[in-house]
């Protein structure tokens, strides 16, 4: 096949994800469950309209804006809504190939602060994939008219990540989120967050693998994480890792230079 | 005395707890990751005017299952019984 | 550097292969589990919730989806949404109509003075000109009105209740529960009732769904539903309710559309779309209180600008088209009238006439101008009036032969017939196969023929019995 443009991680993006990114400029995704504010946030941050609505499942274009936070310019790719990253819908493979493979410089999970637990469950598995992540607790406005109340600094604490409330629909919040989201894009602050405990078995199962899987992927993508979809006999992986891994070469540079061109 | 019930069985108004999720292939996985796993509280919210969809509480949403569905989950109740 | 690709994803391979063997299969459960239950300590650390909350979400719920209120509501409240639109549009309707027929005759003046020919101003006045100006003024103040009052629908978190309620019908028909989520979007604009068909997973109930979806009247078609069943049906009750009967003759169309739509998709999937259905979850989200302004503002500058530009992009070629047809002569008659002939036999053979179906085939590109085409149409043929309201249309179609049978038929057909060509266009992309495209337009023909030659042949066998 020769060389294609394909392989150096600017093409990639535009050949896999359709996402055009400038050279020093910041890939930014919204992931979320359906209906916690990700269009609306994408929408105040981009200016653009996408469809909102209060149902699940509207957003059914992925779509991507720009914004300039502190003077870069930053691509906003809206993800589809889902309850989970474990690829049993088109809506998860996407989100989840995305996060995986194009490796966004940061990631927004937007969750409900009305149903907390629902939406950590999935902010638990992006947690997994990546570490560049702020939690944006959304909806901050509907809890407090329901009385309930979300400890922000602790649940950061919990997470090992930064977190922001905010109320989407009246801008409030989003000034933070962005900031935030620069620091840790510019790698200013670095996050570490607390990975999921295991039970025993699966935990010895994870300790086994990850060192096999470390050695192939060096690095690429996080080796626990693979772990577990082996564990759990996930060929879809297996499919993204054949599709987006191998043209991302050992030779990036000489590649990189060839498509500047 | 705890006894398992099909989910599709439980009038409305009944809160329980799911035992098990006896589904299969894809459908068992979406029902899991909506919440619909072993240890999960659950409570039968209403029923559609129709008959069918049933609407669930289930870790903080609401949630409808048709019945076929429904039927392969098995809870304990813990009222009314 | 090929074998190294082949290197990594076959070792990988080999790994998979023997996880498989190691593992049971409850290993997914457990991890599903794992995680919610690590979701769940978290969220009892930080989250602190009032111990017992007035649910006033389950208190609307208990209305909206009980037995006795649930249908009852639903459809009082697509007609009381009706109601407004079309009680509030008459008047912006006829002031529009004053202002843009007003424009035309200055406009017709500065021809004349500038001494142009009578054909560029024929062309361009009367033709493209006025089809826009009829676009404009029907179609305007009824979407301006029911767009945001939709939206507000929308942004409460109405439509899953609409799905929950309905969703057992869907089931009987083999079609998905969410079917009627995108029939919703479909009342908007069919195209984008099409894509919003995505998020039905199931190929063969999406397709069920994209193809019936032309069945919901979208917002080109409700002016014409609307003008037509005011000049023929509002005088069917006297003074105080006179204003209900055409919201009640819409939701009666609308009906009809929905028990279509249940039938073919029965039918679908009883043969081309055979299968079982497949799983359906819905969220119920809770409630939230709409943000008024920012309604407005969107459904205003979003969706009826946006829809308005490409009907009015699709009216003023299309007039231009109308008037040279004709006033294009071969022998002594116009080409449009030699058209409208040809088809005559057959379009009265189903309720209608050559002018209306030529308007219908001509309006393939937007439904927006099928009226428009119609009455130039008629224009043509007869004496020039002055069209500049609702009264003068009422004499023209009079004039021309209609009857209440015939203000019946055209609504049907409106309903029934294939969607316009965007929509034709985003079947296409959305199937990406050129046979679910041709049978999205001839499955709605066949039925829109099919229903109007059973009503009209009803119709002519009661008038012979009298
Ligand atoms: N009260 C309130 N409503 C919000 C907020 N953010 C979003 N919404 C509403 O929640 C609904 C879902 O938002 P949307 O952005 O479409 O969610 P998505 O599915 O995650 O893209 C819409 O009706 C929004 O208007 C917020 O901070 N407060
Ligand atoms: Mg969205």
């Amino acid at each position: 096949m020769g060389y294609s443009c394909k392989s150096c991680k600017k093409c990639m993006l535009k050949d896999n994800f359709n996402i055009t990114k400038d050279k020093d400029g910041l890939v930014i995704a919204l992931a979320g469950n359906p209906n916690t504010g990700k269009s609306t946030i994408f929408n105040a941050l981009t200016g653009l309209n996408q469809h909102t609505g209060n149902w699940p499942g509207k957003t059914v274009l992925q779509a991507q804006g720009t914004c300039i936070i502190k003077g870069k310019k930053c691509t906003l790719v809206d993800l589809p809504g889902t309850y989970s990253l474990l690829a049993n819908s088109i809506d998860e493979v996407v989100a989840r190939d995305f996060l995986c493979f194009a490796k966004p410089d940061a990631t927004i999970v937007v969750t409900d602060a009305t149903c907390l637990e629902r939406n950590l469950n999935l902010a638990l598995q992006v947690l997994e994939i990546t570490d560049k992540v702020v939690v944006c607790v959304n909806l901050m406005d509907e809890a407090e008219r329901k009385g309930i109340k979300v400890n922000t600094d602790l649940l950061a604490a919990e997470l090992g990540v930064p977190v922001i409330p905010t109320s989407a629909r009246s801008k409030q919040g989003l000034d933070e989120l962005i900031s935030m989201v620069y620091e840790l894009a510019t790698g200013n602050i670095t996050s570490n967050p607390n990975p999921i405990p295991y039970d025993q078995d699966l935990e010895e199962a994870i300790q086994e693998l990850q060192p096999q899987i470390e050695a192939l992927l060096k690095g690429r993508l996080n080796s626990r994480w693979v772990a577990l979809r082996l564990i759990e006999g996930d060929e879809e992986l297996l499919e993204g890792i054949k599709n987006y891994l191998s043209q991302e070469e050992l030779e990036e540079d000489r590649v990189e230079e060839k498509c500047a061109q | 005395m705890a006894i398992e019930k099909p989910l599709s069985e439980m009038p409305i108004g009944t809160v329980g707890t799911v035992i098990e999720n006896g589904l299969t292939g894809l459908t068992k996985r979406r029902l899991m990751d909506l919440g619909f796993i072993p240890g999960s509280k659950i409570e039968v919210l209403r029923k559609s005017p129709a008959g069918d969809p049933t609407a669930y509480y289930v870790r903080g949403t609401i949630i409808a299952l048709r019945n076929n569905e429904a039927s392969h989950i098995s809870i304990i109740p813990h009222n009314k019984f | 550097m090929c074998s190294v690709n082949t290197d990594l994803s076959g070792r990988l391979e080999t790994l998979v292969q023997e996880a498989k063997g190691k593992y049971s299969k409850e290993v997914r459960e457990k991890i599903v589990d794992n995680i919610y239950r690590e979701a769940e300590n978290i969220a009892k650390r930080t989250v602190v919730k009032p111990p017992k909350k007035l649910d006033w979400d389950g208190k609307i719920d208990n209305i909206l989806t009980s037995r006795i209120t649930g249908y009852p509501i639903m459809l009082l409240l697509l007609g009381v949404i009706f109601w407004i639109t079309i009680v509030g549009a008459n008047y912006p309707s006829q002031m529009l109509f004053k202002i843009l027929f007003w424009g035309e005759e200055k406009i017709s003046t500065l021809f004349y003075f500038l001494g142009m020919p009578q054909w560029l101003h024929g062309f361009l006045v009367l033709g493209v000109y006025r089809c826009v100006a009829w676009v404009v003024a029907v179609m305007l103040p009824p979407m301006a009105i029911f767009f945001p009052l939709f939206t507000l629908l929308e942004d409460l978190g109405f439509l899953p209740r609409v799905a929950f309620n309905l969703d057992n019908f869907f089931r009987k028909a083999g079609a998905h529960g969410k079917q009627s989520l995108t029939m919703s979007m479909g009342f908007g604009c069919n195209a984008a009732g099409v894509i919003a068909c995505r998020i039905i997973e199931s190929p063969r109930e999406r397709l069920i769904a994209i193809l019936t979806n032309n069945f919901v009247p979208c917002n080109g078609r409700f002016p014409t539903l609307i003008v037509i069943s005011s000049i023929f049906m509002g005088g069917a009750l006297a003074a105080p309710y006179s204003s209900l009967v055409t919201p009640l003759v819409i939701v009666g169309i609308v009906l009809i559309g929905i028990m279509v739509t249940l039938i073919v998709s029965w039918l679908l999937s009883k043969t081309l779309l055979r299968g079982v259905p497949s799983t359906f979850t819905l969220e119920l989200p809770p409630y939230r209180r709409p943000q008024i302004g920012q309604i407005i503002i969107r459904s205003i500058f979003d969706r009826t600008v946006f829809v308005l530009w490409r009907a009015v992009k699709v009216a003023a070629p299309a007039g231009g088209i109308i008037w040279l047809l004709a006033n294009t002569y071969l022998g002594d008659s116009s080409l449009l009238n030699s058209l409208a002939t040809a088809i005559d036999p057959f379009a009265r053979g189903i309720g209608l006439d050559g002018i209306i179906l030529t308007a219908f085939i001509l309006g393939l590109p937007a439904n927006e101008i099928v009226l428009p085409i119609m009455i130039m149409g008629y224009l043509a043929e007869g004496a020039l009036l002055e069209l500049d309201s609702l009264i003068a249309l009422k004499t023209l179609l009079l004039d021309n032969g209609w009857t209440l049978m015939t203000a019946l038929s055209v609504m049907l057909f409106s309903l029934l017939h294939y969607p316009c060509s965007t929509t034709l266009l985003t079947i296409k992309k959305e199937t990406g196969s050129l046979k679910w495209t041709f049978l999205g337009a001839i499955i709605p023909l066949a039925v829109s023929v099919l229903v109007l030659f059973i009503l009209n042949s009803i119709s002519s066998l009661l008038l012979l019995m009298n």
